[in-house]
Parts: structure tokens; sequence; C-alpha cells
């Protein structure tokens, strides 16, 4: 062992190590804030005043708050019907033991490993070859591919490991099929489909690819931001934007992740004496 | 607390059940017959297929032959929530995101009771779990035993014609298992319903039960009073699982209809019942003796039935000593289970002694 420990770094250098990299991630992310705030149209050091004049601009931008409304309508739809498929499935997945039970699984997960591009492209294909003009709707469709295997993970730890037997408990104290999965099934998983409808919007909201192929006329948030990019004088505004959709972001996930741990804790049915 | 008579009146007949997984036999050929108001324990190893009877009388899983009827109904084609039992999950399956009240007014939300009726039936199920006053506890702030209580009170305000029961104690420690078996076996006789326990456990069945099914690979091997499985186990495997068992080979002088005269080399000629399930193969019987029907007999006393042998070994189990002792003649030694009141723990590994037994104890076992 200790002849293993001498070719290992010492723990000041993993901490170096550990900082650097965490700095490396976020620290782009640090700078949307602060330029935002600055007064000068263009984002250098050193900052050249504190204002929120960018923020106030927002609201009175037409084609922004329409973006931003075809963003809530996409994120709504996709997310709805992103969970919706997902309980299904990974009610079945987490229930049920039958063949290809694997294979289909790792084929819902698909969308996460493949790139985003590729994606696009064939479900551009597809929709024209289907006559489907593009419009928002051909993006929720779009949407609700991407979001399904991160709703699935969501769901399958809230439905994993939930007992049977309570379940089995409610069908023995005279409840039916259709009562038990509404008043034992559905409420013990709630945190986890709320989750998952924050995680589906939060990712619909963010996802720009797609929504590029496969939206008409209409532009999303992240479209938008795109179009804005030509123009030097808007920047301060798009760093504005950035800032609210980063922070908004970072909420929804928090409180997705803490429902799914609430739910994960629920269903093992063992909370009473660990919690 | 007088014994509540058990009315000769069948509550749960079960007649040629069989369960099979394809070539597999859960069950096999299953028959028996549960009184009203009876404690009855089905008892054996995991996989003998008792969890598989208790399932298929609630309804969870069918025979792949044979019937069941409960209080005289067939229950084919009844799923569960609509069959005259309640069962107690060994994992409780207590809903968690409910608290107690909720938890037991459960079932009676579907009988559309009265609120005050309602409220009336959950109060009298927490009085008979003891748990007054807890009502408005969350489920997932109660201890092991109060999460039991909470199921069984969930399952009695039911008023089930049986309660069914799968390793209920099985979850809790020692001390709290023994008090909730007294208080279990304490509430059957209060309420009198039929109660059906599962268990791995032969202790707690003993001391609940008003009968025992002993089941082994599927198969009921032998249907008692707790006392006469004990007593008189109908085979070396029913006697081996419940508690220590000396056996003790013996030769045939003379078989008749109810009985075996047979000789052993240390107990000499013994006159025995002869079991059921005995079936002759050749000269030879095995004979059985409890560690507790042989007695250390001290320098001054005798026995009208005594044998001698070395201590060879002794351990020590505060209230009792337990001594294996070579017997001459014997190919195994003898276990010996002796009170310590009389010094049982201080006998010299080594030592020779004398032990006293009376020849009832010693019983015929088939095979």
């Amino acid at each position: 062992m200790s002849g293993l420990r001498r070719f290992l770094p010492g723990r000041s250098w993993l901490g170096a190590y550990a900082a650097i990299y965490v700095g490396f991630l976020s620290l782009p992310v640090i700078f949307l804030p602060i330029f935002s705030v600055n007064t000068a149209a263009t984002p250098k050091f050193p900052l050249s005043g504190y204002t929120l004049k960018w923020y106030e601009q927002l609201p009175h931008t037409p084609a922004l708050l329409d973006a931003a409304w075809n963003s809530l309508i996409v994120g709504i739809s996709a997310s709805v019907l992103a969970t919706t498929l997902g309980i299904l499935a990974a009610r079945a997945i987490t229930r049920y033991r039958f063949p290809g039970r694997r294979s289909i699984n790792g084929l819902i997960m698909a969308p996460l490993v493949l790139p985003e591009i590729i994606v696009a492209i064939s479900m551009l294909l597809v929709m024209l070859q289907l006559g489907l003009s593009l419009s928002l709707f051909t993006v929720v469709l779009g949407h609700v591919l991407i979001c399904i295997p991160y709703s699935m993970t969501v769901l399958i730890s809230g439905f994993e490991g939930f007992d049977r037997s309570l379940e089995e408990a409610s069908a023995d104290l005279g409840e039916s099929a259709f009562g038990t999965f509404r008043r034992v099934t559905l409420p013990m998983v709630m945190p986890a489909i709320i989750s998952s409808l924050l995680v589906s919007f939060t990712i619909s909201l963010d996802e720009f690819i797609i929504a590029f192929f496969l939206t008409g006329t209409e532009a999303t948030l992240p479209i938008y931001i795109w179009g804005q990019l030509r123009f030097a004088a808007k920047l301060p505004g798009v760093l504005a934007l950035g800032t609210l959709l980063l922070v908004l972001s970072f909420v929804m996930l928090s409180i997705a992740e803490i429902l799914r741990r609430r739910a994960a804790r629920r269903t093992s049915n063992e909370g009473g004496l660990y919690a | 607390m007088p014994e509540r008579p058990v009315a000769d009146r069948p509550m749960i007949e079960i007649t040629n059940v069989t369960r099979s997984y394809g070539a597999f036999k859960a069950l096999d050929d299953a028959n028996l017959v549960i009184r009203e108001g009876e404690f009855f324990s089905l008892l054996g190893p995991s996989g003998c297929g008792k969890t598989t009877l208790l399932r298929m009388i609630a309804g969870f899983d069918n025979p792949t032959s044979g019937t069941i009827a409960v209080d005289g109904q067939r229950m084919e084609g009844i799923p569960a929530n609509r069959r005259p039992t309640n069962m107690v999950f060994q994992s409780y399956a207590i809903f968690p995101h409910l608290n107690v009240e909720q938890n037991v007014a459960y079932g009676l939300k579907r009988l559309r009771l009265d609120s005050a009726e309602e409220k009336r039936r959950v109060e009298e199920a927490l009085g008979q779990v003891s748990l007054n006053g807890l009502g408005k506890r969350g489920a997932t702030e109660l201890s092991g035993g109060q999460r039991q209580r909470v199921a069984l009170a969930r399952a009695l305000v039911m008023r089930p014609k049986v309660l069914l029961l799968d390793e209920p104690l099985s979850a809790l420690d020692k001390k709290l298992r023994e008090q909730m078996q007294v208080e279990l076996r304490r509430l059957q006789q209060a309420v009198g319903i039929t109660f059906v326990l599962v268990t791995h456990d032969q202790y707690e069945a003993l001391a609940m039960s008003d009968r025992i099914a002993v089941m082994f690979g599927g198969r009921i091997a032998q249907v008692a009073s707790p006392k006469e499985i004990y007593q008189r186990p109908v085979n070396r495997q029913v006697a081996d699982f419940l508690g220590g068992m000396n056996f003790v080979k013996a030769e045939i002088v003379e078989e008749q209809n109810a009985s075996l005269l047979v000789d052993t080399l240390g107990f000499g000629r013994i006159k025995t019942d002869k079991p059921k399930a005995f079936v002759r193969n050749g000269s030879g019987a095995t004979l059985g003796i409890r560690p507790e029907r042989l007695r250390v007999l001290w320098d001054d006393s005798s026995a009208k039935f005594e044998v001698s042998g070395k201590v060879v070994e002794r351990h020590y189990f505060g209230e009792i000593t337990h001594l294996i002792v070579e017997i001459p003649g014997l190919e195994k030694p003898l276990s010996v289970t002796e009170t310590n009141d009389f010094g049982a723990d201080d006998i010299p590994v080594g030592s020779s002694i004398r032990l006293a037994y009376d020849p009832e104890a010693l019983v015929a076992l088939a095979d």
C-alpha cells in the first residue's frame, strides 16, 4: 500500500487540481452576470460602472416577449408530453420483466448521446416527409424526443424501489386497480413527476439546435439570442437575458433534484427509520 | 385470561391446492382446514410454500389446481379487493404519504361510512393496538414496532373474517418480538377473528398458535397443537426443525397397529406409539428424545430409568447449560439441557454422569 501511495499526488495537489477544474467550468458562467450590469456595451475589463438599464430594457422589446411566449408554450407542451410518456415507460421498465426490456431502455436513452445536430437533421427530414409544415408544434415534437431520456432518468429513480406491497396493501384493503393508482402510486411518485416536468421544461427552454432546425418563422428564446448576436450593440441585452435564463434554469433544476431525492426516499418505504 | 374456545366450524378450507411454476411445485396438493376463531400458524423454512399459501388465501396468487374456500364461499375468480380477508405485510406496507389515522382509515373510505362512525372505528382500532393519541403522527415518524401496530390496526379496522400475517415480527429485535408475540395472542383472543400467521420461527409458532401446520418443500408435514408438534413430531424433519432432538437408532422387536417395541443400545427395550407416517424399512427405526427430557442425576439420587456417560462438552447459556454426553453404545453423543439451579454449569468436562429419562419421552420418528 505504502509503495503505491508514493505515486499518488499529495492532498494539496488534488485540492489545487479540483479548484482549477471547477473554476474553468464555471468562470465563463460568472462573466455573464458581471458584464450584464456593466455600463459599457462591450464586454471588456476594466468594468466601467454599475447599471441595471440592460435589464430594464428587456420588457420593452416586443420580439423578445414573443420569443419568451413561444418558449413558454413549447416548454410546457414538451415537458407535459415527455413526462406523460416517461411515466408510462418508467412504470413498465421498473415494474415488469419482459424480453427486450434493456434494449428498449437503451433506445429511449439514445438521444442523450447522439449528436444533437444529427438528431435535428433527421427530425427535419422526417417532419418534411410526413408533410408537416415547420412550426412550434414540430419544435415540441423534437423537444419531447430529447426530453424523454432526462424525464425517464428522474422518473425511474422515483418508481424504482417502489415497494409493490404498498399496491397490494391497497388492493387488500378493498381498493380497485385504478383507485390504487390514484390513491397510492400517483401521490408517492408525484415529487418525481414534478421534478421531471421541471427538468424537461428547463431543457426545452435552453435548447437551440433542434429548435433552430424545426421552427418555422417563430423564434424561441435561444433562437432570438442567436439572432441578436449579430448586432454588437445588443450584446449587453443578450447578456442580461442570458443571466435571467441561467438563474431560472439553476433554480428549476435545484427544485427538481430536491423533489427527485424526496421521491426516491419515499418509495423506499424505509423512511420511518432513516428520514 | 381464560382461553377463548375455538368453534368447530371451518373458516378456511384448502382442498387439493397445488401451485406450480413450470416444473417447480411451490405448493403440492395441500389439504387443510382452519377453524373459525383459531390462531393458526404456517411454519416452515424459507421456500416451503407457506407464503405462497397465504398469498393465495389473500388473493394475490391463484392455485394452479384445487380450491380455497373462506367461510364456505369458494374464492376462484374473486380478486384480493373483494375477499373477506386482510393482511399484515412483512414490510408492513404503511402508506408513507399518509399519517397514522389516514393509513388506518384507508380501507374504510370505500365503505362510505359517515364521518363520525369512521372516526369511531379508527379510534377503536388504534386502541386495540395501543396507539391511542398517535393518529396525527406521520407514517415516516414511526418506530418499527409502531409501524407494525399501524399495519395491524389498518387490517383489523376492516373487521375481516380472517386476518393474514406474513412474518409480521421478523423485522423486530428480539425483545420487542417476544413482547409482540404475547400482545398478538392477547389481541386475537380479544377480537376472536381467525388469525393465520406465516413464520419460520418455531418458538413464535409454539408460543402463539392454537394449531400449527409444519411445511417442507411445498408439502404439509404435520398439523397439530403446539404441544403435540413439539412432543410427538411425525418425522425426523419436523422433530429437527422444532428445537433440538437426539436421534437414537433402534431395532424393531415387534410391530403392532399403533405401537412399536424396539431395542436400543443405550436405553434398552422401549415401547412407543407408532407414528402415522411410519413405513417399515427393514428392522431399523429411529427414536427421538428432546435434550431437556434428559435430567442429570446427582450422587445421592437414582432413577428407575437411567443411562451413564461422560461429559465431553459444556456450553453455558445463562439460565441453562448445554452438555454433550457420550454414552457407550450410542453412535452419537447426547445433547442434554439442564437448568442451572443445581449447578449443572459446574459439572467438569470429562466427568462421568448419570442421566435419568422417562421412556415415554422417547418417540418413534418416521424418516
